[in-house]
């Protein structure tokens, strides 16, 4: 069994699985179960100050299922904790001591004031937690009120807050983003300013999961009406790794830690995370969908990986974000075609249509009056489309060809040139010629 | 084992629940969820296979698409455009052999969709709703005559009212509907579907139903000429074959057809006599529906006796595993040789087994007798064609069937067919949908030029 004791910013953990500041960290009940069913850590639901939110008592959450009603998105309104403060801290406290082997991070939220955060982080530094998270993600509600991702939206309000949280505690201070920004190094440059030990991301995205087509209301709606929610789940992770390593592979980042976060289901997506550039992972909408069991499969699942591939967490860490790269890097003498493998084809014909609708016909319907579906070199640029909507897996692969140029566009197809290269760049640096 | 007491023919062999209980819904329809799920194992296919597999060719993955976006009555439209019939067909279709056959998950993972039951979840939505989804053209004052009322001829009638036609259906029996109403098992069509599928196909309007009507009794095909403007024969098969053994004329021996055509009709299934020990002679669909059948009413032992392989049995493999489940025994390559008769009735058959040779189907010399105290026959119907030529001029005859061409047309001017009573006639409820679909469109053509 690989060893997967973390140390993220000097808070360690016996995984690096954590559960992210959200409803199954609302309380001590909760939190012990998870810590009891083997998470590595938790970020305590976010703490605001006193008197608590009001949380609407009509329907929070809205989904986006798949087939078989598999929940691939979620939706929530919910606000930060409804619990007075005090009861929190205690709670913490003894939690924390009931734990110590466990990470124990406490997500704040209080208004942009210096004197609103020293108070809060003196009183949360007293219950022995590990860490804070500072939320400037939460995108419903408290946004409204100036907090959440209405700070995490304006970078130099992150390096600001941040700067006073790390002025003023000994613990490690952990910013969470909001996704909903156009370009996520911003805020993660600001917070790596102000002084932050680590970002984590993302925290939700703004959504509506759907529209009653009986009402004219958004879903999830309360008495008719309906306010976009933070979305996450499966459906959110693309976005999200992207985010990720875009912060991973930032010149003005570097060296800053990542808790990375969203739609994180399976050691596989965990892993995935920690590829590109995350030093652990928080996961909260599929231990909503299934309970904190879940994480027996990630910690086994990963354990094995690791040891398949003779590697340690820490060498995980980032082993993919060298490969993440500019478009204009991509090597354009890359040919490759699909081919079909005609004894796992079932014939189903999708391969064909998609490509003679909506890309470069370049795949038959029939052969010699049969039905029959292969690819057509000269036409296939070789986009994937086909591969990707193919319902048998590994019947249609893309192989690079072994020509010397490419049947379709007659361009090379060995050696690497790449768009800064290329003759129809105006601004490629092209060779020199030979004298 | 010989029971001296036969033959033990008795009536009310089961409880009240047993018999609601057998003969109920052999697949329970599908649930709201179980239908999108299963819908959504669809992949859309290409020019899909299973759509060629059809024989009236229903856009399948368009339906499917319609119902696992929560459009049943549109996926029921989508249907009932391509096969009018297309609730009955969901329910007797031996989908095994036609479009989930050719399903590409059949291929992929032996798994088809479950075509048929969302077919059947379909029309079961937009029958529900008590709407007719098609609408007739301007009334065109042509009259079309439809003899048969069976799934042929009420195809035939609801497309030929579509194009604005006005249509008579005149059939033998007090009911139309024809086999769907008299042929198919009880198991497969409860709930007085067939007559209320008829009702569906006769609120489009412009129909006119003249039951109790027997061409050659009642009126000639030349009878029909004068006074219509065409004529559809969709009569069927009304003639059964023969044994051709001595003694098949005594009590004990019953044609299936006509047993069933009791059963279905019989408003108290407990009043229904049924034999202890049962033979059951043929290999078709008739043979394993009377077999199944008789053993739901009571009956202890059930054997059908069919002259040939499994590999040639007309009935499909599903079919025969229904029946075995049952607790019908099938005995395949033995042929009957002679009625053992006691008393002035029927007693037993002696059989003799086959085998192929190159030339066909020979006797072994080895034989055995059951005991029995009913024996079926199910050994295929005849189409009677005196009715049809009684009077007037011939219409062709082909292999005993009536002779039509591509669009259903026989060699009198005038005169269209399809269904079972036509030449390669299929015996199949969807087949004779297609047939009569094709024949209204040919009509309409006739009658606009």
């Amino acid at each position: 069994m690989a060893d997967l004791r973390s140390d993220f910013v000097g808070i360690k953990s016996p995984n690096p699985f954590w559960l992210a500041s959200a409803p199954p960290t609302d309380k001590e009940y909760n939190v012990v179960r998870a810590f009891k069913a083997g998470w590595g850590g938790v970020v305590w639901k976010t703490l605001g100050e006193d008197p608590p939110i009001v949380n609407v008592a009509g329907p929070r959450y809205g989904a986006v299922h798949a087939g078989d009603r598999r929940l691939i998105g979620l939706n929530n309104s919910e606000l930060i904790t409804d619990r007075e403060l005090q009861v929190n801290l205690e709670e913490i406290k003894r939690v924390k001591r009931d734990w110590p082997d466990r990470a124990l991070v406490v997500s704040l939220m209080v208004p942009c004031e210096e004197p609103s955060w020293k108070a809060i982080l003196k009183a949360v530094e007293d219950t022995d937690c590990d860490g804070v998270e500072l939320n400037f993600g939460c995108p419903h509600g408290m946004s409204e009120r100036g907090m959440g991702s209405a700070v995490g939206q304006v970078p130099e309000y992150i390096e600001m807050v941040a700067r006073w949280c790390k002025a003023s505690t000994r613990m490690p201070v952990i910013v969470k983003l909001t996704p909903n920004i156009t370009d996520i190094r911003y805020p993660a440059r600001a917070a790596h300013k102000g002084g932050a030990d680590a970002v984590s991301l993302v925290n939700t995205i703004n959504s509506i999961t759907s529209v009653d087509l009986d009402n004219f209301a958004p879903e999830p709606s309360i008495d008719g009406k309906g306010s976009h929610g933070g979305y996450c789940g499966p459906a959110i992770k693309p976005i999200a790794l992207s985010m990720v390593s875009e912060i991973a592979r930032d010149k003005e980042c570097a060296g800053l830690p990542i808790s990375g976060i969203g739609g994180i289901t399976t050691w596989r997506d965990a892993a995935e995370y920690m590829a590109l550039g995350a030093g652990n992972v928080q996961v909260c909408t599929a231990a909503m969908t299934y309970g904190f069991k879940i994480v027996e499969e990630m910690k086994s699942g990963l354990s094995r990986y690791l040891d398949e591939k003779g590697m340690t967490l820490s060498d995980l860490t980032g082993r993919a974000v060298p490969n993440v790269t500019d478009w204009q890097y991509l090597n354009l003498n890359f040919v490759t075609k699909a081919r079909i493998d005609q004894d796992l084809c079932i014939e189903c014909g999708r391969c064909h249509i998609v490509c003679e609708d909506t890309s470069h016909q370049a795949i038959t319907a029939t052969k010699d009056g049969r039905r029959h579906f292969e690819v057509i070199d000269s036409q296939c640029v070789g986009c994937n489309l086909c591969v990707n909507v193919c319902p048998v897996e590994d019947c249609i692969t893309m192989e690079r060809i072994t020509a010397a140029t490419d049947p379709q566009s007659g361009a090379p197809a060995t050696g690497y040139r790449n768009w800064t290269q290329h003759p129809n760049n105006p601004m490629a640096k092209l060779p020199e010629p030979a004298e | 084992m010989v029971d001296e007491r036969t033959p033990d023919i008795a009536a009310g062999r089961l409880t009240a629940e047993q018999y609601v209980a057998n003969f109920n819904d052999l697949h329970p329809p599908l649930d709201r969820h179980q239908a999108l799920v299963e819908s959504d194992r669809c992949y859309f296919c290409y020019d899909a296979p299973c759509v060629t597999a059809c024989p009236t060719g229903i856009d399948i993955p368009l339906f499917l698409r319609e119902i696992l976006t929560e459009n049943p009555k549109g996926a029921g439209e989508t249907i009932l455009s391509a096969n009018i019939l297309g609730g009955m067909c969901a329910r007797v279709c031996p989908t095994e052999t036609l479009c989930e056959e050719a399903c590409v998950r059949e291929k992929a993972e032996g798994k088809p969709v479950r075509i048929g039951e969302l077919q059947r979840y379909a029309t079961d939505a937009l029958m529900a709703d008590g709407t007719q989804p098609f609408v007739r053209a301007a009334p065109t004052g042509k009259r079309v005559a439809v003899v048969g009322g069976g799934p042929a001829g009420l195809s035939c009638a609801h497309r030929l009212a579509v194009h604005g036609h006005d249509v008579v259906i005149f059939d033998a029996r007090p009911k139309i509907g024809g086999l769907n109403e008299y042929g198919i098992a009880a198991y497969k069509t409860p709930g007085g579907f067939a007559q209320a599928e008829v009702d569906f196909i006769l609120s489009i309007g412009g129909i006119t139903v003249e039951p109790g009507k027997a061409l050659g009794r009642d009126f000639s095909i030349d009878s029909l000429r004068e006074e219509f403007d065409a004529v559809f024969i969709g009569v069927g098969l009304a003639g059964v074959n023969a044994l051709r053994l001595a003694g098949e004329d005594q009590p004990g021996v019953s044609d299936a057809v006509a047993y069933i055509a009791e059963l279905r009709q019989t408003d108290d299934l407990a009043a229904l006599p049924v034999g202890r020990r049962i033979v059951v002679i043929g290999g078709g669909m008739t043979a394993i529906d009377i077999a199944s059948q008789s053993k739901r009413l009571g009956a202890e032992d059930v054997t059908i006796v069919y002259r040939r392989g499994a590999d040639r049995m007309g009935a499909s493999e599903y079919e025969r595993e229904l029946a075995q489940t049952d607790g019908v025994t099938i005995k395949f390559n033995a042929q009957p040789t002679a009625l053992v008769t006691d008393g002035g009735r029927v007693t037993g058959v002696t059989f003799e087994y086959t085998a192929e040779n190159g030339a066909g189907l020979a006797g072994t010399g080895e034989t055995f007798t059951l005991d029995t105290d009913m024996v079926f026959k199910a050994i295929g119907q005849t189409f009677v064609p005196e009715a049809l030529n009684g009077a007037g001029q011939a219409i062709a005859i082909d292999s005993g069937r009536i002779q039509v061409d591509d669009e259903r047309r026989t060699s009198l001017a005038g005169v269209w067919a399809g269904g079972d009573c036509i030449v390669g006639g299929e015996d199949l409820t969807v087949v004779a949908v297609e047939d009569g679909k094709i024949a209204a469109e040919s009509i309409n053509r006739a009658l606009a030029g």
